[in-house]
């Protein structure tokens, strides 16, 4: 009996840092499912993305350029990667590169590589400074929010919310604020990492709430896994956390996936207040970098969006085990020098 | 009637986890036995005939205990409404 044909799939994401990217959470699920029969090339930003080197989960990687230098760079050294390598399924695991990936969906399915991501329509709707107002309309429970572009603005938008209230990058960071003296400081500190707008945004009190979903596009969701955070670190990012089977929440992503029509994998950041009901603060266009914990709660997300890509026809996963946790740790991988100096050097590993 | 809900997750050492909510509980070891006769579908009564016959404990003393436990257990959303 001959083996199934070998698949080829690359990632991004290889930052297994303390606020880490996905690529090592859905390579590690793809691996799970896949075993021998899968070829996981890593695509990464910089020379010292932990991942890179983990040379049991990552087969091989190729360094590509920044989000910031385009879609033609872009395609160029996707479209050199590709006559070496046969990519069958690309995902893209950044919020930064999204657009650039989107755009140039056509061109990637015209050098063999398939995609499963959102419209560039529904990527932006989704977008901090959009998100109440798609909520909004779409009856979906956000946190109000202002934008402003000046800090005199701060006092009207504090007195419109009340305190506490958080203080949010246009890209990334969030501060929760208590008085007045600390929404300047983090107005000034958020401003100049990102830029402007700011957002100033009502707290929520309550218990955080993730869910990693993946939608087909046509309104329907194939998998569902809410997780609640056990332990948060100082960037308010899970490094323990807990599936469980709440209906509501399951609910919730299918709410979502119905309003958007969603294509791909996305996260939503949820707070359940002390009344029970669920509000969405953030909601992320890609898989979490808890991922790997879908394999343990019975649906594996990553290798479903693989096989919709790969153009299967996939039901809706079912089987949700609730009580699996994850519990990360940070681990010091030794590398020669040697390995290092290649990837600096020619650009791949 | 007292009931826990038919998804909760228990242990022989007293540990309970509600899968809904993630919450988890450590028991004494006499409150995992109640737990673990709820669990097998003992009624209150049943249950406190068990606990009198193998513990000293007054009837009035055992009645208080029980509706303050059961009402710790629906405080933390483990009972079947």
């Amino acid at each position: 009996m001959t083996n199934p044909p070998k698949i080829c799939v690359a990632l991004t994401g290889l930052n297994a840092i303390d606020n880490p990217g996905s690529g090592l959470g859905v390579a590690r699920a793809l691996k799970e499912d896949f075993g021998e029969n899968i070829r996981i090339i890593g695509l990464a930003y910089e020379n010292l993305e932990p991942a890179i080197y983990l040379k049991e989960q990552i087969d091989k990687t190729y360094k590509i350029p920044y989000p910031a230098d385009g879609t033609d760079s872009l395609l160029n050294r996707l479209a050199f990667i590709q006559q070496k390598e046969h990519i069958d399924v690309l995902i893209p695991n950044f919020d930064a590169e999204l657009t650039n990936f989107i755009k140039i969906e056509g061109q990637l399915a015209l050098l063999g590589i398939k995609t499963y991501l959102p419209s560039l329509a529904q990527f932006q709707q989704r977008d901090k400074l959009n998100l109440y107002a798609f909520g909004k309309g779409k009856g979906l429970c956000i946190p109000p929010d202002i934008q402003i572009n000046k800090e005199t603005e701060l006092h009207m938008a504090s007195i419109d919310l009340g305190f506490p209230l958080v203080i949010k990058g246009k890209f990334y960071d969030a501060i929760i604020c208590h008085h007045l003296a600390d929404t300047y400081k983090a107005y000034h500190q958020l401003s100049a990492k990102w830029g402007l707008p700011i957002i100033v945004q009502k707290y929520i009190n309550g218990t955080e709430f993730n869910i990693a979903g993946l939608g087909d596009g046509k309104g329907n969701i194939i998998s569902a896994i809410p997780m609640r955070k056990l332990f948060i670190t100082e960037k308010g990012k899970a490094w323990a956390g807990i599936s469980i089977e709440d209906e509501a929440m399951i609910d919730l992503a299918f709410q979502f996936a119905k309003a958007s029509q969603w294509r791909g994998a996305f996260e939503l950041e949820v707070v359940k207040d002390h009344e029970g009901r669920l509000f969405i603060i953030e909601i992320n266009p890609r898989f979490p970098a808890w991922i790997y914990l879908s394999v343990a709660a019975g649906q594996n997300q990553p290798k479903a969006l693989v096989q919709m890509a790969t153009g299967q026809e996939i039901n809706k996963l079912h089987g949700l085990k609730g009580g699996k946790m994850f519990v990360r740790y940070a681990w010091d991988h030794v590398i020669d020098v040697e390995e290092f100096q290649k990837l600096a050097a020619f650009g791949e590993l | 009637m007292v009931k826990l809900k038919s998804n909760i997750a228990t242990s022989e050492n007293g540990f309970i986890f509600n899968p809904s909510t993630g919450d988890s509980y450590t028991s004494n070891p006499i409150a995992a036995e109640i737990i673990a006769l709820l669990k097998n579908g003992y009624t209150a009564d049943e249950i406190k005939i068990q606990l009198l016959e193998k513990y000293e404990v007054e009837r009035k003393q055992l009645e208080r205990d029980w509706d303050d436990y059961i009402l710790q257990l629906r405080e933390a959303n483990l009972l079947a409404l």
